[in-house]
């Protein structure tokens, strides 16, 4: 089965300005993976390559096997802009409608009941977007992409304005799309989110990768602490390779140990780190 | 098709909750209304004495045909109003504010989405010109008992006119943002009216250059030319002097429009979606 996204030496310009230098990225049917980057990196110029709202100046990309803007290509994605609106006037499952007619889904008010419930949004049938809060247009707006059952879902800050409850839903559904087979493309800066759900991260910076791998992988060793009778003890150069030598050590030496921890980096300092040292 | 027919409905929909599409009703409503207080009066006071009987001029024609360009006048530029107004955001405008991308990624393909637009905006200010037209024309008849010698060519050339604009405000929404796109239809529109208006000095005071840029403009922006047709084929067959101060009116006669203007007419519309379909399928949103 062909990836649901490949991408190979990927690049755009605006004018002299380098979005894209060289990307190669690809994403597994039910495969989350993350788009880490500073503003202006080029995440979501990737992206729309992707969904075919941007030409690429050169490389390749391809969407489940065909050329990345092709109507076959556009055929298999969902996609939720960072700045996305709806006519005010439209009613919740008149939105629907309409992206079910263009994306050719024969859903009807099955499928529409069903994403809205997914959402979160089951009673807001009816209700105009206009009278919306932010938050529930953009789980609209996750509903809407989803219409047409696509392989490929991608997000661009799905999350940026939804409380706690509404993450967590966003969050869930992810998991679900996941097992369902639904490869999705998440580009946001809520680290916590990213590393809580996506199978592997991709940080961009200056429009090229500069580190990628899942978020353990990408997690750096911060050292080992031992709860003993007389407080913790730090080994800042150990590893979890290093536990059963050090735990060996102090109890030949006498010591109770009450506990270990291995200690690693957060997603959030690694990205830091990452950033700091490409930039 | 079926992709496109759902962009037009929606844009319909659209149109219909502009708060521009009141206002030009609310306008319409008041010019259908005091068009014909106005031309009940003017129709009440011809004279059989007046300048008329004196200069050999028909009062009836020469009042209902002039009343009538100047209804013509009115409709068009009502009907561009809507036409811009419903067309002038339709791409970058919508790509700014985030309205477009969501559906630009659908496979109905860029070609059908600004089909679409294109249907619904043409269908909106066509219906409209028609109405508008079809009912000063009527006004026209039952206050003074005069009707136009060719009914439906005039309204034709104004719908066929309001489209052009939809169409040129199209492509325009393609490169430019919606004020500055607006703008430019309206200057282009103005333009092309002067330009008639100095053909027609030209053409009485037979002055060569201004008979020239008129022309010329005609062919550049045809809706110029389809209104002075329609114009035109509103005293086709009247004679005399009739004739010769009706087409010196500032509403009343005109150029005609040769048998190039139809089949030109489409063309230019055929080039202005070929323009169009080629600068979207270009563009980055």
């Amino acid at each position: 089965m062909s990836a649901a996204f490949d991408c190979r030496e990927l690049s755009k310009r605006y004018g002299g300005t380098v979005a894209l230098a060289g990307v190669d990225l690809e994403v597994q049917p039910g495969e989350l993976v993350g788009l880490l980057g500073p503003n202006g990196a080029g995440k979501s110029t990737l992206v729309k390559i992707a969904c075919g709202l941007v030409r690429a100046s050169g490389g390749d990309a391809r969407v489940a096997g065909e050329p990345a803007g092709s109507a076959a290509a556009r055929a298999t994605i969902g996609y939720l802009a960072e700045l996305f609106r709806f006519p005010d006037w439209l009613r919740a499952d008149e939105l629907l409608t309409l992206h079910q007619r263009l994306a050719g889904s024969d859903g009807g008010p099955t499928e529409r009941r069903e994403l809205l419930e997914l959402v979160g949004l089951a009673d807001a049938t009816s209700t105009k977007v206009g009278a919306m809060s932010k938050g529930m247009q953009q789980r609209l707006g996750i509903a809407q992409a989803l219409v047409g059952a696509p392989r490929l879902l991608m997000l661009d800050e799905p999350t940026s304005a939804l409380d706690p409850v509404g993450r967590r839903i966003v969050r869930d559904l992810l998991l679900e799309l996941k097992s369902r087979g639904v490869a999705v493309l998440l580009n946001s800066h809520l680290l916590s989110e990213i590393e809580r759900v996506c199978d592997r991260v991709a940080i961009l910076v200056g429009g090229q990768i500069v580190a990628r791998g899942s978020p353990a992988e990408l997690a750096q060793a911060r050292g080992v602490e031992v709860d003993l009778d007389g407080g913790v003890r730090a080994f800042p150069e150990a590893n979890r390779e290093h536990v059963p030598e050090i735990v060996a050590g102090l109890v030949a030496a006498g010591e109770r140990v009450y506990g270990v921890r291995v200690l690693s980096s957060t997603l959030e300092e690694t990205y830091l780190e990452t950033v700091e040292a490409a930039s | 098709m079926s992709g496109a027919a759902a962009i037009a409905g929606y844009a319909l929909r659209e149109s219909t909750r502009r708060r521009v599409f009141v206002v030009v009703l609310i306008l319409t409503v008041a010019f259908l209304a005091l068009y014909a207080v106005g031309t009940e009066a003017a129709f009440d006071s011809i004279d059989a004495e007046a300048a008329g009987a004196v200069l050999d001029v028909d009062d009836q024609v020469l009042t209902g045909s002039t009343l009538l360009g100047l209804a013509m006048f009115t409709t068009l530029f009502l009907g561009c109003v809507l036409a811009v107004f419903l067309t002038l955001g339709a791409v970058r405008g919508d790509a700014e504010r985030g309205l477009l991308q969501p559906l630009v990624v659908r496979p109905l393909g860029r070609t059908a989405l600004l089909a679409g637009r294109f249907a619904a905006a043409a269908g909106v200010c066509g219906a409209y010109v028609a109405v508008v037209y079809g009912a000063a024309m009527t006004i026209t008849g039952i206050a003074g008992g005069w009707w136009p010698a060719d009914p439906v060519g005039p309204g034709l050339g104004l719908v066929a006119g309001v489209v052009l604009i939809a169409a040129l405000s199209l492509l325009g929404s393609i490169f430019l943002s919606a004020t500055a796109n607006g703008i430019a239809v309206f200057m282009a529109f103005g333009a092309g009216l002067a330009a008639g208006l100095l053909g027609q000095i030209g053409d009485a005071l037979n002055v060569d250059t201004l008979t020239n840029v008129a022309e010329i403009v005609s062919w550049a922006l045809p809706f110029e030319a389809l209104y002075q047709g329609g114009l035109d084929s509103l005293t086709e067959g009247v004679g005399g002097n009739t004739a010769l101060i009706v087409q010196l009116g500032p509403f009343g006669g005109a150029q005609e429009a040769g048998p190039l203007l139809w089949p030109w007419s489409l063309a230019y519309l055929g080039l202005v979606a070929g323009a169009a379909r080629l600068a979207f399928a270009r563009r980055d949103l």
